[in-house]
This record gives structure tokens, sequence and C-alpha cells, in this order.
């Protein structure tokens, strides 16, 4: 009974991305380069200009081959800067990302369309993916070795990445690693439980968490995603990327003591862009529970905007990040 | 006299033709088994790229699956043209186009050359084979599998089942003892020969081909029958993983390959670009005449497959969230938690944190924050003491708190004016040091400045719950080391089990104690306890607590108040 339930549900998805296909136009498509067995990327975005050169070169050196990217109504000049980019396909969009269920249903009509058989990784222009031996192994080691052991996908939490000192401290340049500004992180403050209806992990956690929502903690961003999947396109997200239908794709854990291969997604947000971002979208009003982070947020920035305590962690590498237990090898080696 | 490489290809062609290239430029003549799953185009173009090339051909092909016949029956086609066409070959040995030979060719064909009658081949009897998968080892030769396992998963195992239930044996040919290895083996002429032209051929081939995965058992069983000059052992390295899936190496891996010594290394991922450009080069190779010796890499990859099946205890995370009683190790390390303590000795915290070495805390689940110690408001990890965050998943915050101080005993107090949520949870876990001394609740109350009728309720109630806790820790699940006293019998002989405990926090040179903690001053705590009964409370938590004469007095008279424990 309840997998037809589930069942339905991800009809009722694919049937909604259908219907917002409309939503979409196309500003250069040029998905016929892509070629069977290309590592294809998906973004939505919104004045995201200052961040996209970075972006772009960190997923291209980790050999991402095309870029499938929604362009909800941004007028830095971000779309045209994203249209001259021989690797990237682009639309655009004036519509409700709220409606569109915060971009869900635009990606899962495009993914549906172009991914079909392909990984696929769904990030956002201030996510930066980290997996297992990434320094030395391009993604295509990790897709292929997923390939030969029978898993689908690939779990990746996210870490929020936060400066020394006030936000806007350091400004960020564009092409500029984010990473160099926002190189902290909390190491060991997340807590998990298991939603047994879709069967994924709900992690939450980390800054955020222990600074606005402290007094809320149910109402504290998740943290878990599944970014990287070989897309069938049968497949849909179900919330953002925090879980997918058919639900066998979130079993991304061990539940027998063992641990699965991971990674962690590296969220570069908090830099000196995020008041001018939260004061829009607190107008917009266009984010996950009516802003309600975003309104936290700016409460939190103008009382305590330093999110660095004595306890924060330095980012050095993915190693670090599996000593401290934050993503896993897994049987990889 | 040299070796002939016979070669199994399915896939990445374009990485089998520089392999092969490398052994036939030594003087090692190829023959090449393609798949018949490899499309003719590619195929053609695979066999021209190798046409200039004469100790290379090709044998006639079969569409190979994993774990069918298919596999011996391209060897066997292979090898035999190998031995007709090629007299001079002494060794032969089999590879795969994802194989790639670590040492200089030279270095094999001389070790071969020292060793003209042995064949390296695995072959171990089912018994002592620890890595089968699927649960089948002597089955393997005993019952019928007409059903891929990749494809029809289901009939494979149902057809299996009904085979056990119905007790189907099938006969073992006379003279075979079923042995098996890794299927990567250099055999002799000699041996080869004799094993692919015997006239009992048929008789084991028709068993073969209906045997489980016989590219692992045909030539290892086989082989015992011709020679007894067998090394029990794979030329070629390859790990398995736990599903026995091979491991593959990158090129991260070059140092580790280098000096592993081992002749030839499967598998290799088709893009190590690094790998095959440093083993396939003349200059990157050197002579060393040493043993083949992979013992680091075993351990690398045991590493891996344990964390793959064990994992690292005490840790939950986003790929590991193990079942209750699954953990494998509730928290990562040892911890001590103190109940009563800290009402019972002024200054209880400092004095464990001077004597015990360890990192002390206050009461982390009380009500209003978790009192870390030194006063912290966050905590390594970045734990918050935020009483809110802590108390949405408690379980959590303990386990964060001691993965993220590995390597430093975490000492805490606890006691019935704290959130209990936790209580299950510690007494369950083998790495709790549970240590109570019961009643000691009453001391603050004895000692504060409140109206009786609101102590006698508080009481009451801080009984109930710490009677609850302890109905826990006496439960026949609880696994934590636990030890209760009754307030009465501690304040008696403090000293012995303060020793016990300081010794139990795990520092390695044990200290006599020198330094005491302070007793309060309960005169009068056992007035204050008739008063409570007076009241018609029953406080019996703490033991008998003589009502006039405190019991230490009884015990030591001449000694002053307020009692310093000797």
């Amino acid at each position: 009974m309840q997998s037809y339930g589930l069942r339905l549900r991800r009809k009722r998805w694919q049937l909604r991305a259908f219907r917002k296909r409309r939503e979409l136009t196309p500003v250069v498509d040029r998905t016929d380069q892509i070629r069977p067995g290309d590592i294809l990327a998906f973004t939505t975005l919104r004045n995201e200009h200052v961040r996209l050169p970075y972006f772009l070169k960190y997923y291209r050196e980790m050999g991402v081959q095309h870029f499938i990217v929604v362009d909800n109504g941004s007028d830095d000049g971000g779309r045209e800067y994203l249209a001259e980019q021989s690797d990237v396909s682009i639309w655009t969009t004036e519509a409700s990302y709220k409606g569109a269920r915060f971009g869900v249903d635009w990606l899962n009509w495009l993914q549906r369309r172009h991914a079909h058989n392909h990984w696929s990784l769904v990030v956002d222009v201030d996510e930066f993916f980290v997996y297992p031996f990434c320094d030395t192994r391009p993604i295509r080691a990790l897709t292929d070795w997923l390939d030969s052991t029978g898993i689908r996908s690939f779990a990746a939490m996210l870490l929020d990445m936060y400066p020394k000192g006030p936000f806007d401290q350091q400004p960020y340049r564009a092409g500029q690693d984010p990473l160099e500004i926002a190189s902290w992180f909390d190491s060991g403050n997340y807590t998990i439980s298991k939603n047994d209806w879709m069967g994924n992990l709900w992690i939450q956690g980390g800054p955020r968490a222990r600074t606005f929502f402290a007094d809320n903690p149910k109402g504290a961003p998740a943290l878990n995603k599944i970014p990287l999947v070989k897309w069938n396109r049968d497949y849909v997200y179900e919330s953002s990327t925090h879980a997918l239908l058919p639900r066998g794709l979130n079993r991304v854990y061990d539940e027998t003591g063992g641990e699965k291969a991971s990674g962690i997604l590296l969220h570069a947000k908090f830099l000196d862009t995020f008041r001018k971002k939260s004061e829009e979208e607190m107008t917009r009003k266009q984010h996950y529970a009516n802003s309600h982070e975003y309104k936290a947020y700016s409460q939190g920035l103008s009382n305590s905007p330093d999110l660095w305590c004595k306890w924060s962690e330095k980012f050095i590498n993915w190693r670090q990040l599996e000593i401290l237990g934050l993503m896993s090898k897994g049987n990889w080696a | 006299m040299t070796v002939g490489i016979v070669m199994l290809v399915h896939e990445a062609l374009d990485r089998a033709e520089q392999v092969a290239r490398h052994w036939a430029g030594h003087g090692c003549p190829v023959v090449i088994h393609v798949d018949k799953r490899v499309k003719r185009g590619p195929y053609a173009g695979f066999v021209r790229a190798l046409a200039d090339l004469d100790n290379v051909i090709f044998s006639s092909r079969h569409r190979c699956e994993w774990g069918t016949w298919s596999l011996v029956q391209a060897s066997q086609s292979a090898s035999t043209l190998m031995l007709a066409s090629f007299p001079q070959v002494r060794h032969v040995y089999l590879a795969s186009g994802s194989c790639l030979p670590l040492r200089p060719v030279p270095e094999l064909i001389r070790y071969l050359d020292e060793r003209p009658m042995t064949n390296f081949i695995e072959s171990v009897t089912t018994q002592d084979v620890p890595w089968t998968v699927g649960g089948l080892d002597s089955e393997r030769f005993t019952l019928r599998f007409p059903f891929s396992w990749k494809r029809h998963r289901w009939l494979f195992d149902r057809y299996v089942k009904l085979q056990r239930r119905l007790g189907v044996k099938r006969k073992i040919p006379d003279g075979i003892v079923p042995h098996m290895g890794s299927q990567w083996w250099c055999l002799t002429r000699q041996t080869l020969s004799a094993i692919l032209e015997d006239p009992d051929r048929p008789i084991y081939d028709r068993y073969f081909s209906r045997v489980w995965i016989p590219d692992e058992s045909y030539y290892q069983t086989l082989v015992r029958l011709y020679s007894n000059n067998i090394e029990s052992r794979s030329l070629t390295l390859s790990k398995f993983d736990f599903q026995g899936k091979p491991h593959i190496f990158y090129d991260d891996h070059l140092q580790l390959l280098r000096r592993s010594d081992c002749f030839v290394a499967r598998k290799i991922w088709p893009r190590a670009e690094r790998l095959y450009r440093s083993f396939l080069t003349e200059g990157g190779q050197i002579m060393t005449g040493a043993e083949p010796n992979p013992g680091k890499i075993d351990r690398i990859f045991a590493k891996a497959v344990e964390r793959r099946t064990r994992g690292r205890p005490g840790l939950y995370m986003q790929s590991r969230f193990p079942h209750e009683g699954w953990e494998n190790g509730k928290t990562c390390a040892p911890y001590s938690v103190f109940e009563g303590f800290a009402e019972l000795f002024d200054g209880f915290e400092g004095w464990l944190a001077r004597v015990g070495g360890a990192r002390v805390h206050g009461h982390l689940f009380a009500p209003d924050k978790a009192h870390f110690a030194g006063n912290q408001s966050v905590y390594a990890g970045a734990l918050s003491d935020s009483a809110k965050l802590r108390d949405y998943n408690p379980k959590a915050f303990l386990t964060n708190l001691i993965w993220n101080t590995r390597g430093e005993q975490q000492c805490f107090q606890f006691g019935p004016r704290d959130r209990q949520d936790i209580s299950w949870f510690m007494a369950t876990d083998p790495n709790a040091q549970i240590s109570v001394v019961t009643g000691a609740w009453a001391v603050p109350l004895y000692r504060s400045n409140r109206n009786f009728s609101d102590i006698r309720k508080e009481a009451a109630q801080l009984q109930k719950i710490e009677s609850a806790h302890l109905d826990i820790l006496r439960s026949g699940w609880s696994k934590a080391r636990i030890r209760i006293w009754s307030m009465a019998d501690f304040v008696e002989a403090p000293m012995e089990p303060l020793q016990a405990l300081v010794d139990d926090l795990g520092i390695r040179q044990k200290p006599r104690l020198t330094e005491a903690p302070k007793l309060v001053d309960l005169s009068g705590f056992g007035q204050f306890l008739q008063n409570l009964r007076n009241q018609g409370m029953h406080p019996h938590l703490m033991g008998d607590f003589p009502v006039n004469n405190d019991p230490v007095r009884e015990t030591d008279p001449p000694r002053p108040r307020p009692y310093v424990v000797r």
C-alpha cells in the first residue's frame, strides 16, 4: 500500500515537472553536444554572476562535461555570461521559484529530458562537491566505481562553511576560491533521524542550527543530500536534493554497522554577498518555509554576525573530513 | 624459452592494445580472445591496430558471461592456439585486458626460466576458501546452475533452494578433487597441454560446464591430476572486496604498486594514465629481482573491506546509521557518569579533574543548559550548550561529545534533577561507567533555606525519578559498568570506592589517592530525613541514617567536622 502511494507521488511529481516545462525558455541549448556517458551538472540560480567563474572552473576540473542551468530571472549579467560558455545549456524563467517547488520541478523536467543513463550531479553555485580521493581521481573514477559495484546514488552531506569574523569583512572577487574566505566548519554537532516513509536520513545541525535555530531546533535546515545519481527518466527528486523517488535511491547509508562511501558538499554560502542576498529574499519570499531561514539569518546577522568559535575546524582536504567522520571512503580504496 | 600471454579482453580495447604491444615488443607471443559481445566495428579496429605485430594473434570468439563456462572455453581455445602456434613458449600466462605488468618483462622471463617446471596457480580445496560469494562453496560442484546469476538472480536462487530441498547431488567425475582459486594462472606447456589433450577431457568439460564459476575451479582442479610441481599462488596481484568485485587501481596507487614487486596487477582503471605510462615505458622500470610482496596492498584493501562491513565504532553519520543493536559500539570510547558525588563533596569536579587526568564536566543534561567543563558555551566539535538543541536529540548529543573528544576520557555529573531521556542509552552502553550514590540529591535540599513543604514535595519527586533511573540501571538489558551505593553506606567508608573510581578512569599510572575531596557537613542530616518521614514521605534511597547521630562519627568519634576523607 505504502509503495503504491509513493508510486503515485512519483507520477505526480513527473506530471508536475511536465506542466512546469512550459515556464522554461531556452537561451542556449547545446544539449546535442552531450555524448553517451558524459557526466552532467544541473543547477538553478538567480543573480550569482560573481560566483560563476569559479563554480564552472571547479566542476570542469573535476570532470563534469556539460552544465544544464535554469536561470530564474537574473539581471546581473550572469545569464549572458553562461550563454557564452561552450559547455553550458541554459534555460530562463521569470516564474515563481516557490511555485516550482524551489526549482525542483524545473530540474526534474530537464533531467528527465537530458540525464537519462548519465551520472547527474545537482548542485547550487555555492556548493562544492568533495568525494574520497577527489584530489587524485576525477569524478569519472568515482562514477565508474559506483557503476561497477551497482550503486545508483551517492550521498554528500551539506557542510556549512563560514569565515572567521563577520561575513562582510573579506570581499569575494569573481574567480576566487570562496573557501579561501569561508574556510571554517563545525565538525561534530550534527543530529540524524531516519525518515521511515521516504527511507532517507534527516540530518540537521552545524553553525546555522547552533546560532540561528538554538530555540527552534526542529526548524533548522536539512543537511542531508543525494546530489549524484545515475539518472533514469523514471526518477524524480522529492524535495530539493534531500530525497528521491523511488525511495530505494535514498538508501545511501548502511544499517548494520558498516560505512558506505559518501562525500561532502562544501556550502560556501556565507560570504559578503550573503547580506544582500538575504535582504532580497526577505522581500521576494521565494524560499523554503516562507523565507523562515532568511528571517532567522537577518535577525542573527544584526545581532551576532560571526559563526566562528574556538572549536571551529579549518578545512584542509577530504582526508580531514574522513577522519572527522563527516564522510567515508567505504570500501573504495 | 619464453612466456606466452593469453589475454581475455572485453572492454577498454585501447588499453588492451597498449599492453599486448608491450608484451609482444619484449618477445612474448600474445593470443587474444575478444568477447563476442564486442561489436564488429571496434573488434575490426582492434585487430587492425595490432596487425603490424606477427606474434600477436586472435583466437575464435565466445560470448562471455561472468561466472559461466564460456570464460573457460575462451581460455581453452586461446591456450590451444598458443601452444600450437608458438613452439618456443614454455609457460603460458593467463591475463585479462585490464591487467598491467608491473615489472620488466625480461625479469618475468628470467623468474620463470629459473623455475621451468613450476605451475603458478592458486589451488585450494573448498573447505579452505573464505572468499566465496553467495554462500556457495562445495555446492558449486554438486548443484546445477542453468540460470544466470547476474541476469536471473531470482531463478538462480530459487533453483538452488529447490535442489537443496530435494537433496539433488551431481556426481563428481572419478579421480578429481574439486579445488578453487584465482582464475589468473601461469602454467607450463607440459601441464597445460596435458589438461587440454586429456582423452577424458569431454567428461571433465561436460561436468565443469555446469559448475558455478568454473573459471575459478576448472584449471585449479585439473592441474592437480598432472603436476606435482604447483606453487599455489597467483603471479597476478588481484584483490577482491566483500562482494567479490575486484578492487581497482588508480594513479595514486603508483608507489604502492611499485613497491609490491608483483609481476602483474589487475584490475587497472582504464583511464589511469599515469599507471600505464609509468609501467609500460622502459625508463620507469627497474630490475629488482625481488619476490612478489603484496603485503602492504593486502592491508590497505583489508582495511577498506573492514570499513565497509564493520565501520568505525560509535560513529553516526550520513552513510553509517546502524539499527539499534548493530552499532558495534554505541559510543566510540569509555566515559564515566557520576551521580550524587557532586552533591556529597564540595568541589568534586575540580578534585576529579586533578587526580583523574580526565575531562570533567558538570551536569551535561541539566534543564537550563549543558554544563561543559570550564563553563564553556560551545565545546569540542562546536557542540552547543543550548538545552533545546541538546534535548532535541540527547543521544546524538552524547555520541557526538564522545566522538569529538576521542583520546580523552570524559566524565560528567548526572542526577534526578537532569533530563532523564538519556538514561536507557547510557545504561545499555558498555562504554559507560556509571557510579551512583543513591539519595544524595537530598543533600542540597537539606542545605537549602526553603519552606519545608516545598522541600518535601521536591524530595518526593526526585526520589521517584531516581528510583525509575535505578530500575533502568538494574534491568536485565543494562550493559554499562554500574556501581551503586546507598548514601549511608558510602559516607561510612568513602575512600575505598573513590579509589576504585579513579582507578577506573584508565590513566596509566594509577595514583594512590593523596588528596581527598571535602565531604559536606552532614550533621543533622539524619534528623532532616526523619522530618521528611514525619511529613508522610518515605525517603528510602539514602539507606539507614540514624536519626540523631550521623554514622561517620560513630565509627570515628574524634574526627572534627567538616569531615575530610583520608
